[in-house]
């Protein structure tokens, strides 16, 4: 049972992963549209007093980005606006909200280039939890399996994967990163090149899992029962798969729920370095990256408020791995 | 004994007379054997100061080396003209020559000779007097193919390095193969080095390894205004004032007035002007427009703010027009049919919203251009290129006239119904260039071209424009280190060493490359300034029509200072800031 701060996480992160799904239809505008006469424009205030202190039900918004008071623009749902495809797969226009032209609704205020922030976030939310997720599921399995290999089999396999680690460690994977965005063919779309780096991440990030895993089988191939079934003339695949893999599951999940945060991060690390996904597909980290620049920090606050998406995920899964570790007793590495 | 001057008498009275009989005999024979040369001091214009304090320079990036013979970099030879000095030099702010080292030049009527007579009396930073045989040993340097200087190329007229003899001890010719066109423009940043010093390294074939930052101060030494004191990497660089300058102000006092400049190192422009803001740098340069805006709209008294106008840098637009054959460049090759057709390159210009980039990316502090010499070129911009604002219907129009057209997804697609869509590479590490793309993208996206930005690690993407030739398009700056037409020879002759649209150049070259070809020679051999600005003229009339490049904006000089710090003077041409170190004081600071 997931019960009190972990349940809640649960469904935060859910409800984050299911406006990713839906982020074309729940923003109100397209993420590389751009509004050149509203750069740099703060959050647009949402009212439901007029400036006469009248009361509204429908919640309004006023004409240029709040400039113009004497024009009220009413928040609208599933309004028209830019196609899409929902959820990647059927063609639509509508919007879950908005408001009509020629009022502008940026509730996250808007880029350099006019384009809507809170839009940004949510498309740029599939690209970053894919990121994170991928990589964590692409260095957990590769650790899972050689770390496995390595603390059952032990001998001249555990030297060999051990030293592999340790090289891999050592590897600045920085570099590596650097001449593999140099080899891509420029016509790759951003996001399938993007992608091929995330992965080359994750693969990288074998080492760590790997390590723990392998911990983790040296103990459990001199239990009871795996040593009763080697006695029955259980080969070692067998008893890795039925028997000393099932009994890593609690800790392999601890570590995934580790891992993709970390690697939500390595991709707002990334794009500050500018390998990330390139413009105009946002993603949490290239959204962050424009922070480092002094006069964004000093004259738009509002270009800070994507930090909070994953600081929120991190957070979500932090509380869950502990909740896993609690329940079986496992520390968090 | 009791007169007053007895008091005075001691034992060692007559040794300190005998010691002061020597000096003075020692003198006198001196000045008959060797005639000590008065100083010829030059006197500059700028407002006489006082001496004192220190000047905190905020830089984002280190040095490489400083040995003028190997510096190619803007960094390195920023430092190194706080170091060293040349016979003539152009003034930053003027954009004219002015005599240097050189006290005066007489020019024969033919402009092939110049007759270099040299300020006498004037004195290395480290004391050791400078002479024509230091001037004879630096041209030696420069010109040695083994030594192979920069300076070489641009001291090598018609394919014939200068020649240089010595008439006396304080004149110096210089012969070229033909009449120069830039006259002696040449001379400026062609460094005089010690020979003092250099002769041995040079003699054992070491000078390339000679001058690198571990260098022992007193292993260095110049004609600058400064000499080198100590580097800290990855934190500073400091200089102090030379004590034999050979300049000084009206008042007759020889620079330069502040005791040391101080080069901080802060890795990033943003660092940069956080140093600045927080106190811990007096002068910062090479601001970003939205950087020098937030630094303005916080009015903090003690500092100021300098916006110099548009620079010398143009950012601008190329397709790859490289002869791929021997490459196996397929899928580049099969787009060069758009990128070759003149229509094509004309109709990208004009859907570019470069006003909307002067805006967004630059906050109104650039100008939008549409030819290589912009604004910030007070002799040289040509008033035939005019500018014309974005029209997608002409860029639509000249779309269709060359064959394009649209498919049912507004895609623009060419004869054989292929969509159009190309990659274009820039530096990674610059925003604004990465900001200018975002732009264009979207501007070639209402034609119906999907265009791919990929940002590259800077060596990656020179290597890709220079030898892979592996791309379709590229969006860079350049930033000529002077005015004349004379520094735009490394680019616009085909086989250029920036010829970078076209390293390769194809067979046969079109019509209006052989017309700038002609006419770029032409202009380096004519003593005329009046018909080099003609010829000058006519190759900006022809870049501007076939758009060998696309012209995008050239960003203004933004520059600041603390309040108290006097004839602070940033101008257009490199090095935007310290060009006048040697002039600047502190008044009374805020």
């Amino acid at each position: 049972m997931i019960r009190g701060k972990s349940a809640i996480a649960c469904g935060v992160l859910a409800s984050i992963h299911g406006l990713a799904l839906v982020a074309n239809f729940a923003a109100p505008y397209s993420f590389a549209a751009q509004q050149r006469e509203f750069a740099w424009a703060p959050p647009t205030s949402v009212h439901w007093l007029d400036r006469h202190g009248h009361f509204h039900w429908r919640p309004f918004v006023y004409g240029t980005n709040g400039a113009d008071e004497s024009r009220m623009y009413p928040l609208r749902f599933f309004v028209r606006g830019a196609s899409y495809r929902f959820a990647g797969l059927f063609p639509s226009s509508r919007h879950l909200f908005g408001v009509d032209a020629p009022g502008v609704l940026f509730l996250l205020g808007t880029d350099g280039f006019g384009r809507d922030q809170f839009s940004r976030l949510l498309a740029g939310s599939r690209i970053s939890l894919t990121a994170g997720w991928l990589a964590a599921i692409l260095s957990l399995a590769l650790g899972t399996v050689l770390g496995g290999m390595a603390g059952y089999y032990g001998g001249w396999l555990d030297d060999l994967i051990m030293r592999m680690s340790e090289i891999s460690l050592a590897l600045p994977w920085l570099y590596l990163l650097l001449a593999g965005r140099a080899f891509l063919p420029l016509d790759a779309p951003s996001s399938m090149a993007y992608l091929i780096l995330i992965s080359v991440v994750g693969i990288l990030g074998w080492a760590r899992p790997a390590r723990l895993i392998r911990g983790l089988a040296l103990s459990l191939r001199e239990r009871g029962y795996v040593l009763a079934a080697r006695t029955f003339g259980a080969s070692g695949p067998y008893l890795l798969r039925t028997h000393i893999l099932p009994d890593a599951a609690p800790v392999l999940l601890t570590q995934m729920a580790l891992l993709a945060p970390q690697y939500i991060m390595a991709e707002v690390t990334l794009s500050f370095l500018g390998l990330g996904i390139d413009e105009p597909v946002p993603s949490w980290g290239n959204m962050l990256a424009g922070v480092q620049h002094y006069h964004v920090l000093t004259s738009s606050w509002w270009m800070l408020l994507p930090g909070i998406a994953p600081a929120v995920v991190a957070l979500c899964c932090f509380t869950i791995a502990d909740a896993l570790a609690g329940r079986r007793g496992v520390v968090p590495l | 004994m009791n007169s007053p001057l007895a008091h005075r008498v001691s034992a060692k009275a007559p040794v300190k007379l005998f010691l002061r009989s020597s000096v003075v005999v020692f003198l006198a024979l001196g000045c008959v054997v060797y005639r000590v040369p008065a100083e010829e001091y030059l006197v500059t214009s700028g407002a006489p100061g006082k001496y004192g304090g220190d000047l905190v320079v905020a830089e984002r990036s280190e040095p490489k080396t400083l040995n003028p013979v190997m510096a190619v970099e803007n960094v390195s030879r920023e430092v190194i003209g706080l170091l060293m000095a040349d016979l003539i030099h152009i003034n930053r702010y003027s954009q004219q020559t002015e005599p240097a080292l050189a006290r005066s030049v007489d020019v024969s009527s033919d402009g092939r000779r110049y007759v270099v007579h040299l300020r006498q009396g004037v004195k290395f930073s480290d004391g050791y007097p400078f002479s024509a045989e230091d001037v004879l040993f630096t041209f030696q340097v420069y010109l040695d193919p083994k030594v192979d200087a920069p300076q070489r190329d641009l001291l090598t007229i018609a394919g014939k390095p200068v020649l240089v003899r010595k008439v006396d001890s304080d004149t110096v010719l210089f012969e070229f193969a033909q009449p120069y066109g830039p006259g002696e423009r040449v001379f400026d940043s062609v460094y005089i080095l010690p020979r003092h010093l250099l002769l041995r390294p040079y003699t054992e074939g070491k000078l390339n390894d000679s001058w690198d930052l571990k260098v022992a101060p007193a292993a260095i030494a110049g004609l600058g205004p400064f000499r080198f004191r100590e580097y800290v990497p990855g934190q500073r660089l400091v200089l102090e004032r030379n004590p034999y300058y050979w300049k000084q102000d009206a008042r007759g006092q020889r620079l330069p007035y502040v005791n040391k400049v101080i080069l901080e190192y802060t890795g990033s422009e943003d660092a940069e002007v956080l140093r600045f803001e927080n106190g811990g740098a007096d002068v910062v340069s090479r601001l970003s427009a939205r950087n020098f805006d937030a630094l303005a709209q916080r009015r903090n008294p003690s500092e100021i703010l300098i916006d110099a106008g548009p620079s010398l840098e143009y950012n601008f637009l190329f397709f790859n027009l490289n002869d791929l054959s021997t490459k196996n460049l397929r899928h580049i090759e099969s787009k060069q049919a758009w990128f070759r057709d003149v229509r094509f390159r004309q109709a990208i210009s004009s859907a570019i919203d470069r006003e909307a980039i002067v805006r967004l990316v630059y906050a109104g502090r650039a100008t939008a251009i549409w030819s290589q010499v912009t604004p910030g070129s007070k002799l040289w911009r040509s008033a035939n290129v005019v500018s014309s604002p974005r029209s997608v219907g002409k860029a639509r129009t000249l779309l269709a006239s060359a064959g394009f057209s649209w498919n049912q997804a507004h895609k623009l697609i060419d004869s054989s119904g292929r969509p159009v869509e190309f990659s274009i590479i820039t530096p990674v590490n610059n925003s604004e260039r990465v900001q200018m793309l975002t732009v264009i993208q979207q501007d070639l996206e209402e034609i119906g071209i999907d265009v791919h930005i990929v940002t590259l690690e800077l060596r990656t993407m020179l290597s890709r424009i220079t030898t892979t030739l592996d791309y379709d398009a590229c969006l860079i700056g350049l930033a000529t280190g002077d005015a004349d037409p004379g520094s735009e020879m490394s680019l616009w002759p085909s086989g250029a060493s920036a010829h970078f649209w076209e390293v390769r150049p194809t067979a046969p070259p079109p019509l209006w490359q052989i017309e700038i070809d002609r006419l770029m020679t032409a202009q380096m051999s004519s003593n005329d300034p009046r018909e080099r600005k003609r010829l000058y003229d006519r190759v900006q009339e022809l870049v501007a029509v076939n758009l060998p490049i696309i012209p995008v904006v050239s960003p203004d000089v933004l520059a600041g200072s603390k309040a108290g710090l006097r004839n602070f003077k940033p101008a257009v041409l490199l090095p935007y800031v310290l060009w006048n170190a040697d002039e600047l004081f502190w008044g009374a600071r805020q």
